[in-house]
């Protein structure tokens, strides 16, 4: 488990120089301040930020890394798992809660294959339940990438997920 | 703007009181002498730190203006604030507060570590809760002993954050951090790993703070229990210098209170069959170090020299400061030293099978399980200690043999490791070994009797302290630290080239080891750590030899054993090594 935490070998090295910049740019700054930028922007070169980014991060900008995985643990726009082509973002508030919202969720877990755990097995898709979107009006709502689905019953799932699956075929 | 339009009128439960305007509802409560519960505010004043997260909202009081509930730790008073602690409103919201922390924990106080010395029990008693009301989802997080020094039960962690600001703040280590959010919020290191995997240096002032049971020491008592009934081993014990100023403490003595004559009986009753001293070993150690300083002086060695008798500064530097390894003394610990010599000089001079020894250590510090457990701390293929207690788990192990400390007589410890002089009393204490040291080096270096042997310059607690010495031909430059925050600062000037020092000592713990991690609880009362301090000094003063180097029995040991001081044989018995570590 260590080794892995340690070794970023694995990691797209011109991204991870083009990280190393971004964060040279900002020195002189406050770092607990700046941490959720850089975070944000090796995000967006990686796609998530697995464990060993992360420390990288934080020996890159002298912070404990037990910090800087407490902030991405925190975040929920944050990933410490690879992400599919869709991110289905499935929201849990109180009032898609009340509406149905977990039985979306199962549906779309069962179609997909994914988890919020893990991704599907083809790469396509991943899966967030996340609080509210402020969409309450249209509950229960799931967001695919920036697509918006509203007034969801479980059954209108499978053509929108179908749908994605073939714009992909 | 002057001192009248910083003061604030306000009133608590109708008594009326002027405080500055930056106070809070709880200290301003304090001054008209109303107490108001506490749990996860902790004032570490003598630090600069507060652990102040109003988390836990178990000082809720009434602000009768608003009729709100405000959590006392936090909210600073306004002029003509009224607040009552007592209304049934506070009283009610207080108890819930506490039921529902009490609702997700695990209430196995009857065979936890801390029963009885827990701060969430003593609230649930004095709040008379008899029944939980709420029923809910519980955590369920595996349980951290990875180490061998430290137990990490997140089931029993209430979030107080009082750890993190310990580990963050104050040592500068930031070994733990809230992760995740909302029911999930676990206190856990870096990607959950185990903590023997992390930049943790054990020095246990997370336990120290840790209100629950969440943060404990690894119980090593039913292990030495084995050990004690094993009629095939030989077993030794030894006890550092701050836990005979602590130990007593557990059974109602006053702080600072000297029982060495007493904990030496109570290790004879529950079977030992050698009683050593730790400060036999401080007082060698010291002759080793001041000569190893002397030699670094004379050849021109790497300078400044840190003293090395702390594994939790020992284990900060490999993780924090991998290229500053050639800084610090070579010397094995006190504790390492009289164990390697139990099993090697004593068991030559009795004839005693070495593999048939077996070396306990009563250690006010976590760090020491950790320090016995280290590859390069072996010889001959056998560890040089086996198991270490802390002065807490000692007075568990007495009170589990049912003995009455207090009524004990007084009794010595065994000769050929056992004598000490004042110098090694005050190795407990942050600028002792420092002073220890000087008192040797100085007579190495001068050839000349050092006459007063106070260096009071060294002594108190002061973060950071410098001392100058004249030694005639040349001036010996001394720094002390206590607490890895301020080692930090010292380590960075090193790095950088601006210091000029010749020797510095570091111990990791607040006021040095009397204020080590296995102390009995001060639940933050630092005048406990005070008074243990100043012991140790008087323990110095009564001395008749307060020179390490005129310990009889260690001029013995170079004579019959080690040659003299740095031979080859010291060398190979009495020195180490140390390996870069990563930080994480």
């Amino acid at each position: 488990m260590k080794e892995k935490v340690l070794d970023v070998s694995n990691l797209d090295q011109d991204a991870l120089k083009s990280l190393d910049k971004h964060i040279d740019s900002l020195k002189g700054s406050n770092e607990k301040e700046t941490l959720i930028p850089v975070l944000y922007k090796a995000q967006e070169l990686f796609g998530y930020l697995p464990h060993n980014l992360q420390r990288h991060i934080a020996m890159k900008m002298d912070l404990p890394s037990a910090h800087v995985n407490g902030v991405v643990t925190f975040y929920s726009f944050f990933s410490e798992h690879p992400t599919g082509t869709y991110t289905v973002s499935v929201c849990m508030g109180t009032a898609c809660y009340v509406k149905g919202a977990k039985d979306v969720l199962e549906r779309v877990k069962k179609l997909t294959g994914a988890s919020e755990e893990s991704m599907s097995d083809d790469g396509l898709f991943s899966i967030k339940d996340v609080r509210c979107i402020g969409a309450c009006g249209l509950a229960p709502v799931m967001t695919i990438n920036d697509e918006v689905y509203g007034k969801l019953k479980p059954d209108d799932v499978d053509d929108i997920i179908a749908r994605y699956k073939e714009d992909n075929q | 703007m002057n001192l009248i339009d910083k003061m604030v009128s306000v009133s608590i439960n109708g008594i009326s009181v002027n405080v500055q305007k930056d106070t809070t509802v709880l200290e301003a409560a304090k001054k008209v002498g109303v107490e108001i519960p506490t749990l996860c505010h902790m004032d570490m004043h003598e630090f600069g730190v507060v652990n102040q997260n109003a988390n836990c909202r178990v000082c809720v009081v009434e602000d009768k203006k608003s009729g709100r509930l405000v959590p006392s730790c936090a909210q600073k008073v306004y002029d003509g604030m009224e607040v009552d602690t007592d209304s049934i409103k506070a009283v009610m919201g207080r108890r819930s507060s506490l039921e529902l922390l009490l609702s997700n924990h695990p209430q196995d106080c009857l065979t936890c570590v801390k029963n009885l010395d827990c701060e969430l029990q003593k609230l649930a008693d004095d709040m008379n809760i008899r029944k939980i009301h709420y029923e809910g989802e519980k955590m369920d997080h595996p349980i951290d002993i990875s180490s061998g020094a430290i137990i990490k039960d997140p089931n029993k962690c209430i979030m107080c954050r009082r750890c993190i600001t310990m580990c963050d703040e104050v040592q500068t280590v930031g070994v733990l951090s809230p992760l995740e959010r909302g029911f999930d919020v676990v206190t856990s290191t870096a990607f959950y790993l185990d903590l023997n995997q992390t930049s943790c240096t054990y020095c246990g002032q997370c336990v120290s703070v840790c209100p629950t049971g969440a943060l404990a020491e690894v119980d090593a008592t039913p292990k030495v229990w084995r050990t004690l009934n094993n009629p095939n081993r030989h077993t030794v014990v030894q006890i550092a210098p701050a836990v005979r100023v602590a130990l007593g403490e557990e059974f109602g003595m006053e702080p600072g209170e000297i029982s060495t004559g007493k904990i030496i009986r109570a290790l004879r009753r529950l079977g030992f069959d050698t009683v050593f001293d730790t400060n036999f070993g401080a007082d060698l150690t010291i002759v080793e170090e001041a000569h190893e300083l002397i030699d670094r002086i004379e050849k021109g060695g790497r300078l400044p020299m840190l003293t090395s008798c702390c594994p939790a500064w020992v284990q900060f530097i490999e993780h924090q400061f991998p290229d500053l390894l050639d800084v610090p003394s070579s010397c094995k610990s006190p504790q390492s030293m009289v164990g390697t010599l139990t099993k090697t000089y004593y068991a030559n001079k009795t004839g005693i099978d070495p593999t048939k020894i077996r070396n306990i250590a009563v250690m006010p510090c976590i760090a020491k399980k950790a320090e016995a457990a280290r590859e390069e701390l072996r010889d001959n293929g056998m560890k040089n200690v086996d198991h270490v207690i802390t002065t807490r788990e000692l007075a568990r192990m007495i009170k589990e043999a049912s003995i009455d400390f207090t009524r004990l007589e007084e009794d010595t410890f065994d000769n050929l490791l056992g004598e000490s002089t004042g110098a090694s009393s005050i190795f407990g204490a942050t600028g002792g070994v420092i002073e220890a040291a000087t008192r040797t080096a100085y007579e190495m270096i001068t050839g000349k009797e050092l006459v007063n042997v106070d260096f009071k310059e060294m002594r108190g607690m002061k973060g950071i302290r410098k001392a100058s010495i004249d030694l005639g031909e040349r001036t010996l430059n001394i720094g002390i630290a206590h607490e890895l925050g301020n080692a930090r600062k010292l380590l960075e000037s090193i790095q950088k080239g601006e210091s000029d020092f010749d020797a510095i000592e570091i111990m990791a713990c607040p006021g040095g080891c009397v204020g080590g991690g296995g102390q009995p609880y001060h639940h933050g009362d630092f005048s406990i750590v005070e008074k243990r301090r100043q012991a140790l000094y008087n323990l110095d003063t009564s001395m008749k030899r307060r020179k390490s180097h005129e310990n009889r029995m260690v001029q013995k040991l170079y004579k019959d054993f080690l040659d003299s001081p740095g031979s080859d044989k010291a060398h190979h018995l009495l020195h180490t090594s140390y390996s870069s570590k990563e930080r994480i």
